[in-house]
């Protein structure tokens, strides 16, 4: 058993890093917008349809098919912003958790009704399923998956840190009234945190649905394992999130093969349960504190 | 020094009529007059299982939503799990009656026990923090228990379920078993809604609209919030447990996720401040399907949006539309009213608190990283003083103030009240020893009607009231005399700031401190406000008040200081009388800057 080893961990930190790229776009939006968002996972779960129905009926090539679901997932995220979140935006954080609660259920019982409940297949990004290093078969879609976790990182980190735009968004986050008498227009930097945040749910979605089946409830599975890496890591920290996400694809993958299958999804919640028992803020702490 | 209380006999009847459950039998009569009603309809209802499936399928579910409010509507946390909790409640009255032959009732207290331990545990785990994670961490128990349900086949049966489930042997038939399910709803929205009425009921809602002012008020948020979930877990235990005795037959699919989105979208529909929001929440989404059977491809779905549509048109759900329209402006309390006691040093000395000096701070600091906002502050606050914290903006006032009252951890040095060192206590902990606070920013209970927030004040623990007559009491003194009794029943969001400002004092002033922590109590007041509260203090000193307060407002300080304390950049640069304060060149250059060389 120990033989797989090497290979069980490439495939948990392929599995992890889906988990960290959904959960990149829910660090966004609580550090820009000051929104926990629990219907993050069904931006992957739209994002992997609508690339299903560019291929398949629509017949772009898969590459167009890959940029548009993203592009037009990012187009939805200002639609979710004004329809979830702008009218409760005034009320506290609790109705807006609500509300996109009821989204979380809304988006993938629509998805049901219109296309059934049959899960698809999608093919990979390229024509060649791998190759071997040593023992270890190198699956070129989990590669890619790991690499555009890393290109993603890179990104948020330069936004956030290096541009005016992040400034923007941390000092709309922070104070929306000092933000606004600065002159930052804090709708727009809204509207932008939330585009930005699906389009990353819909980069997650469409580079794991060759993976796991293009099915509705695949938006749930990613936003459970999404909350928790965030929670394991410290709430709103993104280096904190990644490294929760990679804990709990491995601990899923590894606890899978070697304790019991059925059981593999309870896996990642033990260890969210004991970081919550242990350390509740999280490896990295969290980030928001309420100013007195 | 001021007369002992008076009893709570002598206080006028109106005055408990302000706040229904100051009297114990409140409630009861409806609940007797319901209790009758539904036997009688039990009794007349037709005997079709159809239709008494699905009234019994609603009974049941209404326990599990009245659970919901609970821990939501009262305490303001999102629990994704109560069909979970259902679920556990099924399976364990099962488990016993059908493998080990336990008597119903006592499977079904066994199953209340089992859930609320287990919402005690959870809640333990999550509730330290911000309410999104146990929405989170709920979801998890959800999954997991899913999956042990229908994986542990030995124990559960798996996906079969357990079948055969028994009914107390006299209550077997289905209008009996009906009849008793009726009985325990009634119950659970009597508990339900008297635990809104009751001292534990406005510490939960005191820590859904401001967890912070809840600790200062002597809260121990982290406990109410798991007991909240505690109840609410046990509720859903009930229901599962009668659930599973109504239909015989349960399986893991019954208590999905899904389910449990379901309960919180009858609950939210119904109003999920109100146990009477919860059943009418309940049957109407229980009963509204059946009618609208077409639509059970896409019900999720409607589900979902509706749960969106509901936050933003009818945020209190059905009933408490109503309950607004049907609001009627209480009558303002008359009659005479106990002192109200605000001599300091009454209640230390039954705590062992003595001294000359209410508050001892040697060497504090707080530095934030490489900020040094607090650097070394040294001073003390004479018993029965007021005593003036001043600087510029920016000084570290408010900070020394969040360090006082344990908002913040110190990073060096010692604060004593009454000579009792408080070391890292909690905010709640140092309220309990006879130090209250106000906020800059206000810091009321948006929910709660004036009278309550400030009952919260008077039922700090330490006080020397107890009881609700007492407390009421004490309440309508504190706003007697900040002079806001005739607004005791308003609703607190509905006042002018000023007097908001003023509920926020009468709060404090309702516990008898010890201390008295204000912070820049005349922000945002307009001048007239500004002499009404110089007023205020005024008397309040003469009471004997130790009085803390951090201002920027000169004229005020003048008029009430016997002690003025300078803070710049985190230091302490004067510390005396006020006019020889006021007059110290550092002081005068920190306010106006340097003089300019001649």
């Amino acid at each position: 058993m120990l033989s797989i080893l090497p290979q069980l961990v490439f495939t948990g930190l392929g599995i992890g890093a889906i988990y960290a790229i959904a959960s990149l776009g829910f660090v966004l939006l609580i550090r820009a917008a000051n929104v926990v968002n629990f219907a993050q996972g069904q931006f992957s779960m739209l994002g992997a349809y609508i690339m299903l129905v560019l291929l398949v009926s629509v017949g772009v090539p898969y590459w167009l098919a890959f940029i548009l679901a993203i592009i037009i997932m990012a187009g939805f995220g200002v639609l979710f912003a004004g329809a979830v979140y702008w009218p409760l935006r005034n009320r506290g954080q609790l109705p807006v958790i609500i509300s996109t609660i009821g989204a979380s259920i809304l988006l993938p019982n629509a998805v049901l009704a219109i296309y059934g409940p049959s899960p698809a297949t999608v093919s990979g990004l390229f024509t060649n399923p791998g190759f071997m290093v040593g023992s270890v078969f190198v699956d070129t879609q989990y590669l890619s998956i790991i690499v555009a976790a890393g290109l993603m990182v890179a990104l948020q980190y330069v936004v956030f840190e290096k541009t005016m735009l992040g400034k923007k968004l941390q000092a709309t986050s922070q104070d929306k009234e000092m933000a606004s008498l600065l002159g930052i227009s804090v709708a727009g930097m809204v509207l932008v945190t939330f585009a930005y945040s699906a389009a990353l749910g819909a980069l997650a979605g469409v580079l794991v649905a060759p993976v796991l089946f293009v099915s509705v409830g695949m938006g749930a599975t990613i936003a459970l394992k999404a909350f928790a890496a965030n929670i394991i890591g410290g709430f709103g920290s993104i280096p904190g999130t990644i490294l929760g996400g990679l804990i709990i694809g491995l601990a899923e993958t590894l606890g899978a093969a070697y304790i019991s299958s059925p059981y593999k999804d309870a896996f990642g919640f033990i260890i969210l349960l004991l970081v919550l028992l242990m350390r509740p803020q999280g490896l990295f702490g969290e980030l928001i504190a309420e100013k007195a | 020094m001021d007369t002992p209380m008076t009893p709570a006999a002598a206080l006028p009847i109106e005055a408990l009529a302000v706040i229904p459950a100051a009297r114990w039998w409140r409630g009861l009569p409806a609940a007797l007059l319901a209790l009758v009603l539904v036997i009688a309809l039990t009794a007349l209802a037709p005997n079709d299982s159809y239709y008494l499936n699905i009234v019994m399928q609603a009974v049941t579910y209404a326990i599990g939503v009245a659970g919901i409010v609970v821990v939501l509507g009262y305490c303001g946390q999102i629990s994704l799990t109560q069909a979970g909790f259902m679920g556990m409640g099924a399976y364990v009255l099962a488990l016993l009656t059908v493998r080990l032959n336990v008597p119903f009732f006592a499977a079904t207290i066994a199953a209340m026990g089992v859930c609320g331990l287990f919402g005690l545990l959870l809640g333990f785990a999550s509730l330290r923090l911000g309410g999104h994670y146990l929405a989170m961490v709920t979801i998890s128990f959800q999954v997991i228990l899913t999956l042990v349900l229908t994986n542990w086949i030995d124990l559960t049966g798996g996906p079969d379920g357990i079948s055969g489930i028994p009914r107390p042997e006299l209550l077997s038939g289905p209008h009996a078993y009906l009849g008793l399910c009726l009985v325990l709803l009634v119950c659970a929205v009597l508990f339900t809604w008297r635990l809104k009425l009751s001292r534990l009921g406005r510490a939960m809602q005191a820590v859904r609209d401001n967890e912070i002012a809840a600790g200062t008020c002597g809260i121990d948020a982290f406990r109410i919030k798991v007991i909240a979930f505690g109840i609410s877990a046990a509720l859903g235990g009930l229901g599962g447990a009668l659930f599973a005795g109504a239909f015989a037959y349960i399986s893991p699919d019954q208590f999905t996720f899904d389910e449990s989105i379901v309960m919180l979208t009858m609950a939210l529909l119904g109003g999920v401040q109100s146990p009477f929001g919860a059943v009418l929440g309940t049957f109407t989404l229980v009963i509204l399907p059946e009618w609208l059977r077409f639509l059970r491809q896409a019900y999720l779905a409607i589900y979902g949006g509706a749960v969106i549509l509901i936050m933003i048109f009818l945020p209190d759900g059905i009933w408490g539309w109503a309950a607004r329209r049907l609001y009627r402006r209480p009558k303002p309390v008359q009659g005479r009213l106990p002192p109200l006691p605000l001599l300091s040093g009454v209640t230390g000395v039954a705590n062992g608190i003595t001294g000359e000096n209410a508050l001892e701070i040697e060497g504090l600091a707080k530095h934030f990283g490489g900020v040094k906002a607090v650097d070394g502050v040294t001073f003390a606050v004479r018993r029965g003083s007021v005593h003036a914290l001043i600087g510029p903006n920016g000084s570290g006032k408010t900070t020394f103030l969040n360090v006082i009252s344990g908002l913040y951890r110190a990073t060096a040095g010692h604060v004593r009240l009454g000579g009792v060192v408080l070391g890292t206590l909690p905010p709640h902990q140092r309220t309990r020893l006879g130090m209250t606070r106000t906020f800059q920013n206000i810091r009321v209970f948006r929910g709660l009607t004036v009278l309550e927030n400030v009952m919260i004040g008077a039922e700090r623990p330490g006080n020397d009231v107890r009881g609700g007559a007492a407390v009421v009491a004490r309440a309508l003194a504190a706003l007697d005399f900040v002079g806001l009794r005739h607004e005791a029943g308003l609703p607190v969001g509905t006042l002018p700031y000023g007097h908001q400002r003023y509920v926020e004092i009468a709060r404090a002033l309702a516990g008898s401190p010890e201390l008295l922590l204000l912070d820049e109590p005349a922000a945002g007041l307009n001048s007239t406000e500004k002499q009404e509260l110089s007023l205020l203090l005024r008397r309040l000193k003469g009471h004997g008040l130790t009085i803390m307060v951090i201002e920027h407002d000169m004229k005020l300080i003048e008029a009430v200081a016997d002690h003025i304390t300078v803070l710049n950049f985190g230091r302490c640069i004067a510390d005396g009388a006020p006019q020889a304060v006021l007059t110290h060149p550092e002081v005068v250059a920190a306010y106006l800057g340097e003089p300019q060389p001649a």
